[in-house]
């Protein structure tokens, strides 16, 4: 991203930098609203004040793409639907990250047919994988801390 | 597969759109799949005069999932784990009518409690599909606070689930015969609790919602069918209900043991958007008064039928018992057989009538399982709900029809 | 009429493919106002080979009735009944998609459920499944060279 890549590594000014850039891009992700299936219902869930997604940053999901720079995968995705997906992903601006969020976008789930892509990593590549059928709301707050700490790992140069 | 096949030409649109939408007058404008409003991924191909909507093309299929084709390479018990996935909301109640259907097409007994506590619990996941169908569709109409209640109360209902069967949504606690397990302890004290406190939250629904005039400018005089057009495009469940024709499968052909039951069926007169939400919030209290009196009248007994060569026997037979292994083991490897032949078992979900139509032949597998789901039959009404309102109205006629786009595309 | 017969206590009756309209037309007079399922059941290899179900339903008198029609399976044909219940109209739809029945006299018979330009039938009992190979622990590594991950 700009001139900070360009620099390469300045030791500690390189290093608090990509701490801030980290911890500020992980305190206010915004998330697509991108329910496919049944895992949505799951992902609604964990927005309601049961367990409460804004406490982590994710306050709205927005219904732009080029609004949002998460994009959870919430469902099931059909052949039908995996363009408009791949579309969706294209659109959003970068810095961008994907969650797989539940087991049929990640390797198919329990179908196994003509129907459904058998994972979401083959549209687009993806940051964290959320397993289960549908995953407690719990799950997904995992997911999205395993998907935080990444964030806040990630170097520039 | 990826290129983006989203274009339409013109001589596509000719049979869709009216000739006005070819020459340019009016615009074609399309209300993706990914769209906050659309209950799931649904696309309208809408023809637009201004604001107002001429026509209205929905475009399903976007959460296709070939689960009868899956369904018919499973054996029969197998398959049922598939049915909580397609409209689900109503995890239990397809499970209902998948199970009704295989113990139909063999011959099953199901014991008085299972049929009781399958009654139970469908009618508490009647009371969760309605409590979503609540949020969104105050969400639609920006009443936010709404759908933060409702949630908290489908919460509570969720621990329910998860008491009984481990899983909070996709449970497959209905099986070929009666139940999975036994009820645990402390089910019932569970649900007692959720009886207390219920009627007060849904007059806090009431409340927000009945009186309140932002909501009534909103949903009163939209989305106007008669019961005669409800009837001939298929529309079921509560959307018939609110034109004023009291038909429930539950009433008038009953299952599971509805018969004993004492409530009523919800009725209104106009067909429209605030009276297809006046029955939906009726209905939640007489599906209460139904789990009051199926927690009072629970009787004991065994909770799944005892014919060996549908149901497996429980564990601490197989110790003993040289039969019960060889049930077991044809039951594991093969899978029961069902003789030839089709039922059609037509059962009453949050959404309309849920029918399954099972073919069997002679071997362990279905030879073809169809779900009539009325979410796709609902959907249908779509284009005749929505001429001539507002782009903003369509919002609310959409989520006043309740569509699950998993029972739409199963 | 060709047959009838009772299975399960419901009841059954087998038409010829032309009579269908006839027989809709005379049962809606009859009060059986809901249509309430449309479906196909492909029994091949064995001919004749697609047999089409119509559920009717009178709301009034609480009466199931099921219609059957079996159809070959070249060129499989029969006409459309969304004239007498409207609502047919995506049910045929449905089926054409799955099946590959065309309807003739339909208003509008297009693909529902698969994207317009799919090639099949899906729910053709010669259809393929579409089954993919598990990817297990012991052909983890195999399976991952061959599967095409997206890049970005």
């Amino acid at each position: 991203m700009g001139i900070e890549s360009k620099l390469g590594n300045l030791g500690i000014v390189t290093t608090s930098l990509e701490k801030a850039v980290g911890w500020s891009r992980t305190r206010a992700m915004w998330p697509l609203l991108s329910g496919l299936a049944c895992c949505a219902i799951e992902m609604m869930a964990a927005q309601a004040p049961d367990y409460d997604l804004s406490r982590f940053g994710m306050e709205l999901m927005r219904a732009s793409p080029r609004q949002s720079d998460l994009l959870i995968v919430a469902g099931r995705v059909s052949r039908k639907m995996a363009p408009v997906l791949r579309r969706l992903y294209d659109q959003m601006p970068e810095p961008k990250w994907v969650i797989a969020m539940g087991d049929c976008c990640s390797c198919g789930g329990i179908f196994n047919n003509y129907a459904i892509v058998p994972g979401v990593d083959e549209v687009m590549p993806v940051d964290v994988y959320i397993a289960g059928c549908p995953p407690r709301p719990e799950g997904l707050i995992h997911g999205i801390l395993t998907l935080h700490d990444k964030v806040m790992a990630e170097k520039l140069a | 597969m990826l290129e983006a096949q989203m274009e339409v030409t013109v001589d596509e649109l000719k049979g869709l759109v009216s000739q006005r939408a070819i020459d340019g007058e009016t615009m074609i404008l399309n209300m993706g799949p990914q769209h906050p409003s659309t209950h799931g991924v649904l696309r309208l191909l809408l023809e637009l005069d201004g604001e107002t909507v001429v026509s209205c093309v929905p475009d399903i299929g976007f959460l296709h999932t070939g689960i009868e084709k899956n369904m018919e390479a499973k054996t029969y018990e197998k398959a049922l784990v598939m049915t909580d996935r397609m409209d689900y909301l109503n995890n239990l109640g397809n499970n209902l009518c998948y199970c009704l259907a295989i113990e139909t097409l063999v011959e099953l007994d199901v014991p008085p409690r299972a049929q009781m506590v399958r009654v139970l619990l469908t009618e508490l996941t009647r009371i969760a599909s309605h409590l979503v169908w609540l949020g969104t569709h105050a969400l639609d109409l920006a009443a936010m606070s709404v759908f933060l209640y409702t949630w908290r109360e489908r919460e509570i209902l969720l621990d329910i689930f998860e008491l009984c069967s481990g899983q909070r949504m996709m449970t497959s606690y209905f099986r070929p015969g009666g139940l999975w397990r036994d009820l645990p302890s402390g089910f019932e004290e569970a649900v007692q609790q959720f009886i207390d406190l219920f009627p007060a939250r849904i007059e806090e629904y009431e409340n927000l919602l009945t009186e309140n005039p932002l909501y009534i400018d909103r949903t009163k005089g939209i989305g106007v069918i008669s019961s005669e057009q409800a009837l001939g495009i298929g529309l079921t469940g509560p959307n018939l209900r609110a034109t004023g024709l009291p038909f429930d499968l539950r009433k008038t052909r009953p299952y599971s043991g509805y018969e004993q039951f004492d409530f009523e069926v919800p009725t209104a007169s106009n067909g429209d958007t605030y009276d297809r939400y006046v029955v939906r919030m009726e209905e939640m209290r007489q599906s209460l008064r139904i789990v009051q009196q199926a927690l009072v009248q629970l009787p004991e007994g065994p909770f799944r039928s005892d014919n060996r060569k549908f149901v497996p026997p429980p564990r601490s037979e197989l110790g003993h018992s040289m039969e019960a292994v060889i049930h077991h083991f044809k039951l594991w490897t093969e899978g029961f057989s069902a003789p030839k032949g089709a039922v059609y078992i037509p059962v009453e979900s949050p959404r309309g009538v849920l029918g399954c139509y099972l073919v069997g032949d002679g071997g362990p597998m279905p030879q073809r399982v169809h779900f009539r789901t009325p979410s796709f039959a609902n959907l249908q009404a779509l284009p005749m709900l929505a001429k001539g309102h507002l782009v903003a109205d369509l919002v609310a006629i959409i989520s006043s029809l309740d569509p699950i786009l998993g029972d739409v595309d199963r | 009429m060709l047959d009838s017969f009772e299975f399960r206590d419901q009841f059954t009756v087998v038409l010829q493919p032309d009579a269908i309209v006839d027989a809709c037309k005379f049962l809606r007079q009859r009060d059986f106002d809901l249509l309430i399922a449309l479906t196909t059941a492909d029994h091949w290899p064995e001919e004749p080979r697609f047999e089409i179900v119509y559920q009717l339903y009178s709301t009034q008198a609480d009466v199931l009735l099921g219609l059957s029609v079996f159809l070959d399976g070249e060129e499989p044909a029969i006409p459309s009944i969304d004239a007498i219940y409207p609502n047919a109209n995506w049910h045929e739809r449905e089926v054409f998609d799955m099946f590959g029945i065309d309807f003739t006299g339909s208003s509008d018979l297009r693909r529902i459920i698969m994207p317009h330009d799919w090639e099949g039938h899906p729910l053709r009992k010669d259809y393929p499944l579409g089954y993919e190979e598990v990817q297990f622990t012991f052909n983890f590594d195999e399976i991952d060279r061959r599967k095409k991950y997206a890049k970005d």
